[in-house]
């Protein structure tokens, strides 16, 4: 008896049935069913933009980073002279045989029609790691008919480069499919003659102190968005909500204007001769001769980015202060606690979610800002953006462009990975 | 009217006044005093300048006119966080990123109290309101009853000789309410503090309290015990929010010493107690408790007065029978009968006669 009861008030656990639905079918399958229709109306809402996503945000970044280590040039244009370059030793000039496959691979470029000629691709190519190189295949290759045997003699008569170990080994170097030398650039670094990488000269280091500035400037500017905006948004949050909304619009106004012509007004006001520094000097407080330089330099860049980003701190925090109700303060109050400490210690530590929501939003925005510091910057108040769209535009060097926009995506997320372990994602309030 | 004009309370506001917009008087001359140790309850409907005083109390909002004084000493312009006063909020405003000892801590660190001595304070106010394996908690873990002891504890910890809570009940069912109504009078008289505590809820001013101020309109209506407000309202405001009360209106045909005439609209004629009514033709509100209105005549006294009502519903409640009669030409009349064995229960449709004494008869202001 006694044991009947010990099994009907405890029944071995593990011994649980499969539950099935009235007509047999197991409750999982049905329940998926029943689930179905509606998981596929919600892909058919979002379909349209996952697609977009794809296509036009997804797509170019993997372009991109594609970019930035495909190396077919070389490949391309030169297969039986990387052939024959296998045996050599990387030092002095390679042997006539090389030549020889140097001068075969290049006539038989010519032959091709013209869209399909790898000669000009690899020019560009070998001139981003030498400088002369682009004009030493160019002028070589419409020589190139007219050479007799021995063809190590022609080539370096026909241009002196052919002469310098140094393009042989770059060709060797960068006669894969693959390569690292974008970013070997990107962090101002180049190979040696023994093919180790080492740092550049001093003087022609520019990325890893660009890479640091764009980071400080971002610092700065969110830090001063920050102290402007938390002030603001307090102010705002406390107010009846009749005049905050009017408030709002306020600091929503310069959305409502165009980037350029807000930066352009920075310009008018910061300039040498503009009304700031005549102000100034007209009511004496500086000298003529001692005018501010506030625009074209890091000052210009930190005022115009702070203005123009702005918003995107003070909407977070807003939004988060508006819901801390005034009694919590009020509680710390009544504890004993001076409006100070009542502040530090009760209020401030509630607005945190918006204030990392903020800072990451101000300063990843902030990291790829290209056009205010392009019109406002001058050469001190550049960031690596202005540097990435010099080598799109200007020198076409897309794949040291495209190094420097990864090195640019991954130090963000690693940022953001950052932030994420230190203070928690999900504490984020976007608004 | 002016409860108390000695200013020999713990707690005495003398003649304050308070105006949020210049134009409209919140609190219209309130004069009030709490004794060391008394619970004092604020009762009133919403808008009647309860919390307002409370406030003012607090320090959070600055009477526009008048004095307040803690232990005989003006507070008017004490800072709020100088006046050591402990305070209950209606939700709790526990702060949500500290832990329930960091909240219970943090009175006790602003006073720049030591690490030991606090644990010993922080567990013996956690202990109190039987909460002390909740320390490492976060609010937002806790239930809405285990919250409101925290926020009890906290306004406790630091021992404060006057704690104020506003309204701190209101969140919660209806039973843990009475219970925590239970534990918040006990642990005011165990610990012989001072409270002033607001509520709209007359049964929790009613349980609670050693006195109770009713409020309206920015006057206390009334200061007296319970028992007394409730059995001897002194207007028909206080008859009318004070339990239920069945009204007549009618006008004063004589008044001597301690009863009057009344000529209800109806054209009946009854005795009642003079309230405040002062002379011969004023019209009044002649107020009845239901429970007191009786329809077996076994059970009422020799003098009492009986007046034939219509049985318009009957309701059977278990404990009592509430019926609604229709009297002198008010259809809402009830009358609360205890079910006993030899109580009638009456069918709509029914003409009953029905009775009370004539000082269960208040004769009020005209409402």
């Amino acid at each position: 008896m006694s044991q009947a009861d010990a099994t009907l008030t405890a029944p071995p656990p593990a011994r649980r049935e499969k539950l099935v639905t009235a007509d047999g079918t197991p409750l999982r399958r049905a329940l998926e069913r029943a689930n179905r229709r509606r998981k596929l109306t919600a892909l058919a809402l979002v379909a349209p933009l996952l697609a977009f996503i794809l296509i036009f945000f997804a797509f170019p970044i993997a372009q991109m980073m594609w970019r930035s280590v495909d190396n077919p040039q070389i490949v391309n244009a030169l297969p039986r002279t990387l052939q024959a370059l296998e045996t050599w030793d990387g030092q002095g000039i390679p042997d006539e045989p090389v030549f020889a496959a140097l001068h075969a691979d290049m006539l038989e470029d010519l032959d091709r029609p013209r869209r399909e000629q790898a000669i000009g691709p690899l020019g560009i190519r070998l001139n981003y790691e030498l400088s002369a190189a682009r004009s030493a295949i160019s002028r070589t290759s419409r020589d190139v008919p007219n050479f007799e045997a021995p063809f190590s003699d022609a080539f370096t008569d026909a241009h002196r480069l052919w002469g310098q170990p140094e393009l042989w080994r770059i060709i060797k170097r960068e006669g894969r499919p693959l390569t690292a030398s974008y970013y070997v650039a990107a962090l101002d670094r180049e190979y040696d003659e023994a093919g180790n990488i080492v740092q550049r000269d001093e003087n022609r280091r520019i990325y890893v102190s660009l890479f640091g500035r764009t980071l400080a400037l971002s610092l700065a500017i969110t830090f001063m968005t920050f102290a402007l905006g938390f002030p603001i948004a307090y102010f705002l949050a406390n107010l009846p909500m009749r005049y905050a909304n009017l408030l709002m619009i306020a600091v929503l106004l310069p959305f409502w204007t165009s980037l350029l012509v807000r930066t352009s007004a920075w310009i008018v006001l910061l300039q040498q001769q503009g009304v700031i520094n005549e102000l100034l000097v007209n009511i004496g407080l500086i000298s003529d001769g001692n005018r501010l330089n506030m625009i074209y330099n890091q000052t210009g860049t930190i005022i115009a980015m702070t203005h123009i980003l702005l918003p995107f701190m003070v909407l977070p925090l807003y939004s988060v202060m508006r819901t801390i109700p005034v009694t919590y303060t009020r509680a710390a109050k009544s504890l004993g606690a001076t409006p100070w400490t009542a502040f530090r210690r009760v209020y401030f530590p509630q607005t945190l979610p918006g204030i990392g929501a903020g800072g990451v939003l101000v300063f990843i925005i902030s990291i790829g800002y290209y056009i205010t510091p392009a019109l406002v910057g001058g050469q001190s108040g550049r960031m690596i953006s202005n540097e990435i769209a010099r080598h799109i535009q200007q020198s076409l060097n897309w794949g040291l462009a495209a190094a420097l926009g990864t090195m640019l995506l991954v130090g963000v997320l690693v940022l953001y990975w950052l932030y994420n372990r230190l203070v928690g994602a999900d504490s984020l309030k976007l608004g | 009217m002016s409860a108390s004009e000695s200013r020999d309370g713990f707690v005495v506001f003398d003649g304050v006044q308070k105006s949020y917009d210049g134009e409209t008087l919140v609190v219209k001359d309130l004069n009030l005093s709490v004794g060391r140790g008394e619970f004092l309850t604020m009762l009133g409907p919403s808008g009647s300048g309860k919390t307002t005083c409370l406030m003012m109390l607090a320090g959070f909002e600055t009477a526009t006119h008048g004095e307040i004084l803690l232990d005989g000493r003006p507070i008017n312009s004490v800072p709020p966080h100088k006046r050591g006063i402990g305070m209950v909020f209606q939700n709790y405003a526990l702060f949500p990123h500290m832990t329930v000892g960091e909240n219970l801590s943090f009175p006790l660190e602003v006073r720049g109290m030591g690490k030991s001595d606090r644990e010993k304070k922080i567990m013996r106010a956690l202990d109190m309101v039987q909460m002390g394996a909740f320390a490492n908690r976060r609010p937002a873990q806790l239930s809405g009853g285990q919250q409101q002891r925290i926020a009890l504890a906290r306004a406790l910890v630091f021992e404060p000789e006057l704690v104020l809570m506003d309204e701190p009940l209101g969140a919660l069912d209806k039973q843990l309410r009475e219970h925590m109504q239970f534990e918040i009078t006990r642990l005011a008289h165990d610990l012989g503090i001072t409270t002033v505590y607001v509520t709209h809820d007359q049964t929790e001013a009613l349980t609670m309290s050693d006195n109770v101020a009713v409020f309206d309109d920015g006057r206390i209506q009334q200061l007296d015990p319970p028992d007394v407000l409730y059995e001897a309202p002194r207007n028909s405001f206080v008859a009318q929010f004070i339990g239920e009360n069945n009204t007549l209106d009618g006008v004063i045909k004589e008044i001597r010493g301690e009863t009057c005439i009344v000529e209800l609209d109806g054209g009946e004629v009854i005795d009642a107690k003079p309230v405040n009514v002062n002379k011969v033709g004023e019209r009044t509100t002649v107020s009845i408790r239901p429970e007191r209105v009786e329809s077996n005549k076994d059970r009422l006294g020799a003098h009492a007065h009986t007046i034939k009502a219509e049985v318009k519903e009957f309701i059977y409640m278990g404990d009592v029978f509430r019926t609604r009669l229709k009297v002198a030409g008010n259809e809402n009349f009830i009358m609360k009968t205890r079910n006993a064995p030899d109580q009638v229960r009456h069918k709509p449709g029914d003409m009953i006669e029905i009775g009370w004494m004539p000082t269960d008869c208040r004769a009020l202001d005209h409402a």
